[in-house]
């Protein structure tokens, strides 16, 4: 009975990582295909004559200078990227924090105003807020793009964090703190460990939707050396074709940041289990 | 608590200042000249190599270019000029000319362009970078469809199209291939049978007998499978470099992405005649140009660099090594270009081609004509009825504006809800009990304050911003009308309410989209996150990572693979239904399928972020609660949905709940995959509002009262769910 339940598990999963991956298949396709699409109706998308040279094209190999700009954007997305998550955590955890153990003036209607935020589409907010970023002189400036992606992604990060501290029994606070530890002490020494879990998800999420943006990043930025990939990615987009070769090669390149983050996130999904010092 | 990213903000003002530092000189001394463009590939490469070749003929001038991505071209040219942060010239296609000089972002062309220079340029160009007898922009390259010949397959070009589609084929060869759906490559056809899209006066045209006829036309071609149905460009490609179609109809970007595919031998020659009318297919024509701006327009350095870049020296090299045709007379007498046998073709097609309206009307003609063109296509309806659609629906989209309102009783009433709060306000802090209460409640802002001020500037500040536009409209001159946008939306602009593109028909679509979404989100991400929490479980790493995916590669590639994947004749969907014996599913003609195919998209799209988000929550929960609940003897079923779900939940529902908001506004999902068809039916509310924004000419204020209404009706919905369920809001239960 065991034995069959697990077979069946593993059947289920096999059929969402194919379902997972399938797609993406394509997109492989594509990026080791030199001539482009080779969609007929076929169900394996298999490349006629697979070659590297839509990714030899996208990081300008056999040209300094291209490869050169192409490192200096790589490392453009994981500066902004990384600070993104860094200063959105950083913004939302005490936020989150307080939130989740004081009772005061304006919490509930904070939280309101932060679900609200998410509800507004942003379809004529982009020219208010070049404007903004113009007043406050941020324009052109990655500091100006991560502070607004932070900003973007701190109402979900406190939303994310706030849940994660409900969930940490406090009586594992309040035994620190009457062990002689400070509310600061207590918080960073037995806390924040706990919520591990929840923070990893939250950066993990800041950290992408700072990756992939290209918009906001494509108009406040004016400088070729300060651009981000995705801006670059989209480049590969025109009004009547699409170079479907390096596009799909370059969205390729740069989930594997992605997926190697990931991995490294994930011991932190499945080792939090610091909220079980003090149980029942 | 300090701010919390000083040094980083260090780091980015330093560049700043060093910017400050070399450009202010630079303007003083040496002329910078900054120049903006679209272009990538082989057309980047020659003009920043032009613009090198201009610094070393021009010493103590500098010429910054920046490429930019077409999709945000247009918005950061907008936003840029008009605060003194934008170019001094710039690449753009003439068509934007009536839409720039309303705005204000362009300069007549003046000693860039100068009277003796027009004999220089092919006529044709000239015109189309001319508006109301002023000329805005230096012409760099015509841009206008051809037809691309397979010579294996085509030894001699008949001289007329239907010549061409009698030839004889192998099976799985077709004749023609071109986007047979898309009203640019239909405006051949339609020149032909003597219509037009707009006239001159920007009034819509694709109306009427020849226009029917154009379209009847056109669906006999995918109807005999002559030419292949819903082809895009890269399927047109495709059918021309692996031998699957004699002749394509495209433009020289084609040329450019061919390269050398290998085996291929191709030419190119000027559409042929309709034997039908006896008329020429005379394609649209695009002329790119360079603009100056109104900064611009003050530099002498700014304009000779606009007319070096339309010069002689500069048109050969663009021609020879990026291919572009271009409207210098002279530089066709080169032996290079003489020689070049597709750039002449180009060139000659190109001089009878019908230059595109630079009206902004244009703005607003395409997607009535592209909904009409596929419903035809589809045999939905005939083509007249189609055409008298297309037309009342451009009349709809481009009514002006209401007139303008004043502004009195809203500031009236803003002065009355100030005077409320502020004695409600009042009447609170008076209380001996607030006060007590504030005073506790000091400590706990120093936690949240700096969360207060980036979100309170960087989102709010914006959101609202952009909902006051709301109470605006016309273009050149916003003014205010009160709520008349709202009164329009809310009336179905006066049709019937559940009518096509309604805002009930929409929002009933919107709530179907988010809710088979949201539920499938959660179920599978749910499922596969307590599967791969199981300690036990072999291969756990591999799954987990392979799972992660779809969220890990950009969504805006992957959304136009899984577009691939639902083509009628060429996607994997049907081939797999094929191998299972099921015929072929036009998925993009009905409803149903459409909706299920965006669904199908965003649900791949989306469930690994759930999936994420259970297994951190699932590490919340303490091991023995969950053994304790299956010694007791409860199935798994009961554990799961009475010990683990409700654990689950406080974890949980955040996620759920801005999930859920996050689907009802995915407007790209939407775009990518159906683009709204059939006949904009899958749009949802989001997607429609940036339609308004943004493929309606630009009527920002119509967009943002549906931004305000989708915000009322979200939080109207949270606060009754919120009511009900506790919501995001529940106090802490400890």
């Amino acid at each position: 009975m065991k034995r069959l339940l697990s077979a069946l598990v593993h059947v289920a999963l096999v059929s969402a990582c194919a379902f997972a991956v399938y797609p993406l298949l394509w997109v492989v396709m594509l990026a080791l295909s030199p001539t482009g699409p080779g969609g007929s109706a076929r169900l394996l998308p298999l490349a006629s004559a697979p070659s590297l040279d839509n990714f030899r094209a996208v990081v300008g190999w056999g040209s300094a200078g291209a490869s050169w700009l192409f490192a200096r954007q790589l490392a453009n997305s994981l500066l902004v990227s990384l600070s993104t998550a860094f200063v959105a955590i950083v913004i939302a955890t005490p936020a989150a924090y307080a939130l989740a153990r004081f009772r005061f003036i304006g919490a509930k209607g904070g939280l309101r105003a932060l679900l609200a935020t998410q509800m507004f589409p942003a379809v004529a907010s982009a020219v208010p807020l070049y404007l903004l970023l113009d007043v406050l002189h941020l324009l052109d400036s990655r500091t100006g793009l991560i502070l607004v992606y932070a900003s973007t992604a701190v109402p979900f990060a406190i939303f994310q964090l706030r849940g994660a501290f409900l969930a940490i029994p406090v009586d594992i606070e309040e035994a620190a703190m009457v062990d002689g530890a400070s509310r600061a002490r207590a918080f960073f020494l037995v806390v924040l460990p706990a919520a591990r879990p929840a923070l990893a998800v939250t950066a993990l999420f800041a950290f992408m939707s700072a990756w992939n943006e290209f918009i906001l990043a494509a108009t406040l930025l004016s400088k070729k050396t300060a651009y981000t990939l995705p801006v670059v990615i989209q480049s590969y987009v025109q009004e009547q074709s699409t170079s479907w070769g390096p596009f799909a090669a370059s969205a390729i390149l740069v989930s594997v940041p992605v997926m190697a983050l990931f991995y490294v996130a994930q011991r932190q999904l499945v080792s939090g289990l610091t909220a079980g010092g003090v149980k029942g | 608590m300090r701010p919390p990213d000083s040094r980083k903000a260090l780091g980015g003002l330093l560049p700043l200042l060093a910017a400050l530092v070399v450009l202010w000189p630079a303007r003083a001394l040496a002329e910078t000249v900054t120049l903006w463009h679209s272009y990538r590939g082989t057309e980047e490469a020659a003009l920043v190599d032009l613009a090198k070749a201009y610094e070393r003929a021009h010493p103590g001038t500098t010429v910054e270019v920046l490429g930019i991505p077409f999709e945000a071209y247009a918005a950061k040219l907008e936003a840029a000029i008009p605060r003194a942060h934008g170019p001094d010239v710039f690449i753009q296609a003439q068509q934007w000319i009536g839409a720039y000089v309303a705005e204000g972002l362009i300069a007549p062309a003046g000693d860039a362009f100068p009277d003796g220079d027009i004999a220089a340029f092919d006529p044709v160009s000239v015109h189309a970078v001319t508006s109301s007898g002023t000329r805005y922009a230096v012409p760099l390259a015509d841009k206008c469809v051809a037809l691309y010949v397979n010579d294996a397959l085509v030894p001699s070009t008949p001289e007329t199209l239907e010549g061409l589609l009698a030839l004889p084929m192998r099976p799985g060869v077709y004749p023609l291939a071109y986007q047979v759906n898309n009203a640019y490559y239909h405006a051949p056809l339609l020149h032909a049978f003597g219509g037009r899209l707009l006239d001159d006066e920007g009034h819509f045209a694709f109306t009427g007998e020849a226009a029917a006829r154009s379209l009847e036309f056109a669906r006999g071609l995918v109807v005999s499978g002559k030419v292949p149905d819903e082809a895009s460009g890269a399927l047109v490609k495709e059918l021309f470099v692996s031998g699957r179609a004699a002749a394509v109809i495209d433009g020289p970007w084609l040329a450019a992405d061919l390269g050398d595919a290998p085996g291929l031998r191709y030419h190119v020659e000027p559409l042929p005649l309709l034997a039908e009318t006896g008329a020429p297919l005379r394609p649209l024509l695009t002329v790119e140009g360079v603009f100056v701006t109104p900064a611009g327009a003050a530099r002498p350095s700014a304009r000779a660099f606009a007319r070096w870049l339309g010069g002689e020296e500069s048109s050969l090299a663009r021609a020879t090594r990026a291919g572009q045709v271009v409207p210098r007379v002279a530089v066709w007498q080169d032996g290079a270009l003489v020689r070049d046998a597709r750039l002449q073709a180009f060139h000659s097609a190109a001089a009878r081609a019908e230059p595109m309206s630079s009206s902004t009307a244009m703005q607003s003609a395409w997607e009535p004509a592209n909904q009409a063109i596929k419903k035809v296509l589809r045999g939905d309806v005939p083509a007249r009825e189609a055409l008298l659609e297309a037309r009342r629906r451009f009349l709809d989209t481009t009514r002006a504006p209401p007139p303008a309102a004043s502004p009195w009783p809203a500031f009236l009433l803003l002065g009355l809800l100030t005077l409320a709060g502020a004695a409600a306000l009042l009447r609170r802090v008076r209380a001996p009990a607030f006060r007590e209460e504030l005073r506790r409640s000091i400590s706990a802002y120093a936690y949240v304050a700096h969360a207060v001020l980036a979100v309170v500037l960087l989102v709010v500040l914006p959101l609202a911003a952009g909902a006051a536009t709301s109470l605006f409209a016309g273009r050149e001159t916003p003014r205010y009308v009160g709520l008349a946008n709202y009164a329009a939306i809310l009336t179905a602009r006066g049709g019937p309410l559940l009518g096509h593109g309604s805002f009930y028909l929409t929002l009933l679509v919107t709530i179907l989209w988010t809710v088979a979404n949201v539920t499938l989100h959660v179920a599978i991400g749910l499922a596969l996150g307590i599967a791969l929490s199981k300690p036990v479980l072999r291969l756990r790493p591999v799954y987990r990572v392979l799972l992660i995916l779809p969220w890990a590669v950009p969504s805006y590639v992957t959304a136009l693979a899984w577009k691939g994947m639902f083509h009628r004749q060429f996607g994997a969907v049907n081939a797999l239904l094929a191998a299972l014996g099921v015929p072929p599913v036009s998925w993009f003609s009905h409803f149903s399928t459409a909706f299920a195919a965006n669904v199908a998209t965003n649900v791949w799209l989306g469930f690994p972020f759930m999936m994420v988000v259970t297994m951190g929550a699932l590490t919340s929960i303490p091991k023995d609660v969950l053994e304790a609940a299956e010694v007791d003897g409860a199935t798994r079923w009961q554990g799961f949905r009475l010990v683990t779900l409700p654990l689950l939940a406080p974890a949980l529902l955040p996620a759920v709940i801005l999930g859920a908001v996050w689907t009802f506004n995915m407007f790209n999902v939407v775009f990518l995959v159906s683009g709204g068809e059939p006949d904009g039916t899958t749009d949802i509310l989001v997607s429609e509002a940036y339609r308004w924004a943004f493929t309606r000419d630009k009527q920002f204020g119509y967009a943002a009262a549906y931004a305000v209404l989708i915000f009322l009706l979200l939080a109207m919905t949270s606060r009754a769910f919120g009511r009900r369920q506790g919501g995001l809001e529940k106090e802490e239960a400890t």
